[in-house]
């Protein structure tokens, strides 16, 4: 990898860690961890079910908060800002700034990930002392909201380097929530006839198959994650982003920065 | 060789958001700057001033034509390693201090871990920042922002410093710190080549200037040479109160100032006006050529129009 890409990412990853923004949703997803110990103390026998999936929904859902709130503003606030140019007028590719920015954003999601789980672990290990054999499960689906998390980042990128932060977070929150129904999308494809199945399977492949990077349910009730579908969805996740960086690539090269 | 190399640059940006339309921001464009002069590119607000500097920076990309710095082509990134540039109203990454600021720069740049921090004290101290080298960027003065952004253009050694109007928003110290700095550069030998619309800036530093409007070049060529088209005139100089009124008639400003009068007029009338004096019996105490600014060039040359008058490239 170029020097100049890993500065960038490092760069972005100060960046987000200096925003008080984020501490305050950590603190959130925290919050809610401790939420879950609390409501599961008034389910009987399901404690553990409950603060897996109310905790991992936390992680998942204030990462991608995150990644959407901090992703939308990488290029575009840099433009707005005119940080950019003293960044461009020096030997830096297009595309390493946005590998850059992508990697030091990817590089903070993970590293909250990692704070936002241990608050899980913390309030899994109140209501259930002992580890059990199961919960090793929860670190496949931890793996598997780090992938969403990439594909979300790389869609913001992808919506930040054409279009404003307004529009950019509504595109990117558009997607996820498309995304987290595209298993039932495909189906309703495959229920159809003619132009509109074919416009139906075009959409259910082109918006990010979020629902099946979601296991949170699957590991609550204690259910083993294959390794087939472990290597589907890291590939699959890797090719998205790929693709929709590949994306942001092809725009911001083409893009005068007024 | 020329340190830039303009070769008929121009720039035309579609407008509108469902009818798109072209909009002419820089018509073809040649300049060529040498290497080790301080060269000003003047020109009213909108004038292309900008959007030509982003071009050579490869911000924006030309419609047309083509540039050279150094020998080599704009889109060439490994020659941006040798063009120090600083922004109109330069914004840094407030949530960074200045030496963090310069040493991101300096990685960005190349430079290598012990030479990148000797540098980085270095300029710190060069454009007075040692004091405030840890403190964020959102604690600084608009002067010490551009400070350190004069500081991250020249912060790694490069052979041309692109400056776009450096002066702009500053204090009369401020301007002046900028110039001396200028002057600096020119005598390390670098080429400046700097964008403003302060005239006087222009008149006391560069060795050569462009001056551009409407995204069209009018004139290249030293301050002097430039500012000797327009009408030459003289100051006449006698002492008293009294101002003739065939003086008046030949188009004089006068002026009187406690017991001496100073008249203004064309060169052309200069043999007349002293046949006045010498029949009104006024002894003419000195007769000095009056050398026309810039601003002037400007408001004669460039009426509020926007129609250039007698305009040459």
């Amino acid at each position: 990898m170029s020097p100049r890409i890993i500065h960038i990412a490092l760069n972005t990853f100060r960046e987000a860690v200096r925003d008080r923004v984020l501490y305050n949703l950590i603190a959130f997803a925290l919050l809610m961890s401790g939420g879950a110990v609390l409501v599961g103390q008034i389910s009987i026998d399901i404690e553990r079910l409950v603060v897996i999936n109310l905790g991992l929904t936390a992680v998942s859902l204030f990462g991608v908060v995150i990644a959407i709130f901090i992703g939308i503003g990488l290029v575009s606030k840099e433009i707005e800002r005119r940080t950019l140019y003293t960044v461009l007028s020096r030997p830096v590719h297009r595309w390493e700034f946005i590998a850059g920015k992508f990697f030091g954003l990817a590089g903070t999601l993970v590293v909250n990930t990692l704070l936002m789980a241990a608050g899980v672990f913390v309030a899994l290990w109140y209501v259930s002392p002992h580890l059990q054999k199961s919960d090793v499960w929860l670190l496949v689906a931890l793996y598997f909201i780090v992938l969403q998390f990439l594909v979300i980042t790389s869609l913001a990128l992808l919506f930040s380097s054409f279009s404003s932060p307004l529009l950019s977070a509504v595109f990117a929150f558009s997607l996820f929530a498309i995304g987290s129904f595209a298993e039932d999308l495909r189906g309703f494809a495959g229920m159809t006839h003619g132009v509109e199945r074919w416009l139906a399977t075009a959409a259910a492949y082109l918006v990010p198959n979020i629902s099946a990077l979601n296991v949170i349910s699957q590991v609550a009730h204690e259910q083993p994650v294959s390794g087939q579908l472990a290597l589907y969805n890291t590939g699959y996740a890797l090719f998205y982003s790929a693709m929709a960086l590949c994306g942001a690539v092809l725009i911001f090269e083409r893009r005068d920065l007024k | 060789m020329a340190a830039i190399e303009i070769l008929g640059l121009e720039k035309t940006y579609s407008v509108g958001f469902w009818r798109k339309r072209p909009k002419l921001a820089l018509k073809p464009l040649h300049l060529a700057v040498e290497e080790g002069e301080i060269f000003g590119f003047l020109g009213p607000n909108g004038a292309g001033k900008t959007t030509t500097l982003k071009m050579l920076m490869g911000l924006v990309y030309p419609s047309g034509g083509s540039a050279r710095i150094l020998g080599k082509a704009i889109n060439d990134p490994e020659m941006k390693a040798q063009i120090g540039f600083l922004p109109e109203q330069p914004y840094f990454y407030d949530y960074l201090t200045g030496r963090e600021l310069l040493e991101y720069y300096g990685q960005l740049s190349g430079l290598s871990g012990k030479d990148r921090s000797r540098r980085v004290g270095d300029m710190l101290n060069r454009v007075g920042l040692r004091d405030a080298a840890d403190v964020q960027l959102r604690k600084f003065s608009k002067g010490m922002l551009q400070r350190i952004g004069i500081a991250q253009s020249i912060l790694h050694d490069p052979r041309v410093v692109v400056f776009d109007e450096p002066m702009s928003g500053l204090d009369p110290m401020g301007r002046r710190e900028v110039r001396d700095l200028m002057e600096q550069l020119k005598h390390e030998g670098k080429t400046v080549f700097f964008s403003t619309h302060i005239l006087a800036d222009a008149e006391a530093l560069c060795d050569r200037v462009a001056i551009i409007h409407l995204g069209e070049l009018h004139r290249v060529g030293a301050v002097a040479e430039i500012t000797s088209d327009l009408c030459a005139r003289v100051e006449l100089v006698w002492p008293g109160k009294t101002v003739p009124a065939s003086m008046k008639a030949l188009g004089a400003e006068c002026r009187v100032s406690g017991d001496t009068v100073r008249a203004v007029i064309s060169k052309a009338n200069q043999d007349a006006a002293l046949e006045v004096l010498r029949r009104e019996r006024l002894h003419l105490v000195s007769l000095t050529p009056v050398r026309a600014s810039l601003e002037e060039y400007f408001v004669a040359q460039l009426n509020p129009n926007g129609v250039a008058a007698g305009a040459r490239a």
